[in-house]
């Protein structure tokens, strides 16, 4: 397995060919079953990705599968990651090699979780993300690019998918300020503005 | 937009700056860590070169890789015992309190936290676990995160969020017995589905949610994530003071209290609060709720049969057809007499003490089907020793459960209690994702502790209202008062 250097810095765009998972509400449980969250790195989790999944169909998985090895754009359909917030599920899809995911949806921990290694989520129609699972199951060959900019993915085929990505997000990613650590530790004042009027945090000692 | 909500008004409070991305920083109140998503974290950190902020806001426990049966050190596991030192040592360098093992107030983290009087009302809680919106059920706006944000608040006591929508989710009337707090759960995420609160809050009231008890609130919050909801919350009320009053980090009796309890009362939605949605729920028409599949939304009554496609709404076909490979069940088939192999009573949705009472009125004078691998694992060390002080553990072992130390035990499978092959749980866990429970190819049924107790006596799925109208046979109990409380819980 070869994967590129992890996100860093601005994240403008997607370039490579897509993988398809098709089913609605994947848990993170089946991207990354919990007996390989016993770690206290993120390292070697690559090689884990969708292990139970992958074992049950004996190289039949469309991860196991020659023609989609190196994929960078992952395709899916709702509710994508739904359960357990553990980040090790993005992290085994990024060691994998995935550096964008494109589904109809996503769960909320999953998308800040993603978000926060620089790997976009982008959503499209039930129909948008169909055809591009049929298009890369019959041709997985074809490369895209995906643009954080204006959300649209394009074929190497000239073919263009619009999708959505939230203002939030996008600017994000594009700044580079995806991961929000420097941001929020530069307000020192205001966390201590913040602090001082939490009732709480003074022992309730004024009313 | 929401307005006037119990989680506008935290969320205003708790307002630190906006951020160019168009995000809120919002201030953490609690920080909860435990050693599967922390490592990472401080490893982070070291790496940025920044400390903790806020050490004395952070609280520390061990929970998910403990195992169940000898609690010795070093653990048999080595990967287990490197992340528990690894936690101690992190812990011990920050001067972040640990909770550990043997200290009286070890426990799954969402047990231990309102236990202790550490979740208050009023708050904002995170925690790396996604059931970290079990605390909710104080009033505190509760959501778990991933790694790179637990990083992100040991930093800063803080996270990037995006406001969410509010939804009420009203319940009228009041449970029927042999009904629980789990069953209206998992009733509600069978109506609104796994994904339907995405991009929600679900504020939890109504006359049936001002009857419950701070438990049965915990549960019902516990899996407002598995309906999609991120955080669930109920408004905090006399339930909610009369549970914190004269627990370790609750406010001291005095002046501090009453003001606590004035700021509190101040956050509650008011009469004039304005819902982005708003459903309603009668929880008297509601019965023992048992999942047949492998999604929690994925939930009938026990005497309903198994759903055929045609019952389905199309979206809902591909998964169900999953289901019923994986599952190995027919649709149209009843759910009661499903025989199952092994029972789990425990974990942070139903591990506290009012859950093993209702599982022990069950199995009180009754025996574990022959073949049945049956346990109960209580949430904390807290409730372990108050369990059996009633006499609890006797009565469950005199039933033919075993009865273990304080852990995450068999919900996820991160420590040695896990299903063996195609085994079938009757769980009181909340998820039934394939494998969740530790074998690719096991299969979990989510129900209340008590409809878990009644599989246990019985072999196989059975209907607890059957069990708790027919007295047993004869009673094992070694304790009389235990009989009393076992048979009314408060």
């Amino acid at each position: 397995m070869t994967s590129p250097s992890f996100p860093f810095g601005p994240v403008r765009s997607v370039a490579g060919t897509a993988v398809a998972l098709n089913g609605d509400d994947i848990d993170t449980d089946r991207i990354i079953p919990a007996r390989f969250l016993k770690c206290v790195t993120f390292e070697g989790l690559g090689e884990q990705v969708f292990a139970d999944d992958r074992s049950e169909r004996a190289g039949a998985h469309p991860l196991d599968r020659p023609e989609h090895r190196g994929a960078r754009i992952l395709l899916v359909n709702r509710n994508f990651g739904c359960g357990s917030s553990r980040e090790h599920a993005p992290q085994a899809l990024m060691r994998w090699g995935i550096r964008a995911v494109v589904g109809e949806s996503f769960a909320e921990i999953f998308f800040g979780n993603c978000l926060a290694l620089g790997i976009p989520c982008l959503q499209g129609s039930h129909d948008q993300i169909r055809a591009l699972q049929a298009l890369v199951e019959a041709q997985p060959a074809t490369v895209f690019r995906l643009e954080v900019d204006t959300a649209g993915l394009h074929s190497d085929g000239g073919a263009a998918w619009p999708l959505e990505l939230g203002p939030g997000p996008s600017q994000m990613l594009r700044s580079g300020q995806w991961d929000a650590t420097g941001q929020l530790v530069a307000h020192d004042q205001e966390l201590r503005d913040t602090a001082e009027r939490l009732p709480y945090l003074n022992g309730f000692a004024s009313a | 937009m929401s307005a006037g909500t119990l989680y506008d008004k935290v969320w205003e409070q708790h307002r630190v700056a906006e951020l160019p991305g168009g995000s809120t920083q919002l201030f953490i109140g609690l920080h909860l860590i435990h050693e599967v998503t922390s490592p990472q974290a401080f490893a982070a950190l070291r790496d940025l070169g920044l400390g903790v902020r806020h050490p004395e806001r952070t609280v520390a426990t061990v929970d998910h890789i403990v195992p169940t049966t000898s609690q010795a050190r070093p653990f048999a596991d080595s990967l287990a015992e490197q992340m528990l030192t690894t936690l101690e040592r992190n812990c011990g360098e920050h001067g972040i309190p640990l909770h550990g093992l043997g200290s009286g107030r070890q426990g799954i983290v969402h047990v231990i936290a309102p236990e202790l009087g550490l979740t208050q009302p009023g708050m904002t809680v995170a925690c790396g676990d996604s059931h970290t919106s079990t605390h909710g059920a104080f009033g505190a706006i509760a959501f778990g995160i991933g790694t790179s944000q637990v990083r992100d608040v040991l930093a800063s006591q803080s996270l990037s969020m995006n406001k969410l929508n509010v939804r009420r989710i009203w319940v009228d009337g009041q449970l029927q017995s042999g009904v629980y707090a789990k069953d209206l759960v998992l009733h509600i995420i069978r109506s609104l589905g796994v994904k339907g609160g995405v991009g929600f809050a679900y504020e939890f009231a109504g006359p049936a949610i001002d009857g419950f008890s701070m438990e049965e609130r915990m549960t019902l919050c516990n899996m407002a994530i598995e309906g999609g909801a991120r955080c669930g919350y109920v408004n905090p009320d006399a339930t909610t003071f009369a549970y914190l009053q004269g627990r370790p980090f609750a406010p001291p009796a005095g002046l501090a209290w009453e003001r606590a309890v004035a700021w509190w009362s101040s956050l509650s939605s008011g009469a004039d609060a304005v819902f982005d949605d708003e459903v309603r729920f009668d929880a008297a028409q509601i019965a023992p709720t048992v999942t047949w599949g492998i999604t929690p939304g994925q939930g009938i009554a026990v005497d309903e049969a198994v759903p055929t496609p045609d019952q389905l709404h199309a979206d809902e076909r591909p998964i169900a057809e999953e289901a019923y490979r994986y599952m190995d069940l027919r649709p149209g088939m009843p759910i009661v007499g499903l025989p199952v192999d092994v029972c789990f009573i425990g974990s942070c949705t139903n591990g506290r003490l009012s859950d093993l009472r209702a599982a022990a009125a069950v199995a009180r004078g009754r025996q574990v089907a022959a073949g049945i691998r049956a346990f109960v694992v209580p949430g904390s060390e807290q409730v372990a020793r108050a369990a059996e002080a009633e006499g609890l553990d006797q009565l469950f072992r005199a039933a033919g459960f075993e009865w273990r130390e304080p852990g995450c035990s068999m919900c996820l499978a991160m420590n040695p209690d896990r299903l063996e092959g195609r085994e079938i749980s009757a769980s009181s866990s909340n998820r039934n994702f394939k494998g969740r429970q530790g074998s690719a190819s096991g299969r979990t049924l989510l129900m209340s502790p008590a409809m878990v107790a009644a599989a246990a006596v019985s072999g196989h799925v059975a209907d607890v209202r059957k069990l708790l109208e027919t007295p047993a046979s004869r009673s094992l109990s070694p304790n009389p008062e235990a009989v009393l409380s076992a048979a009314c819980p408060p």
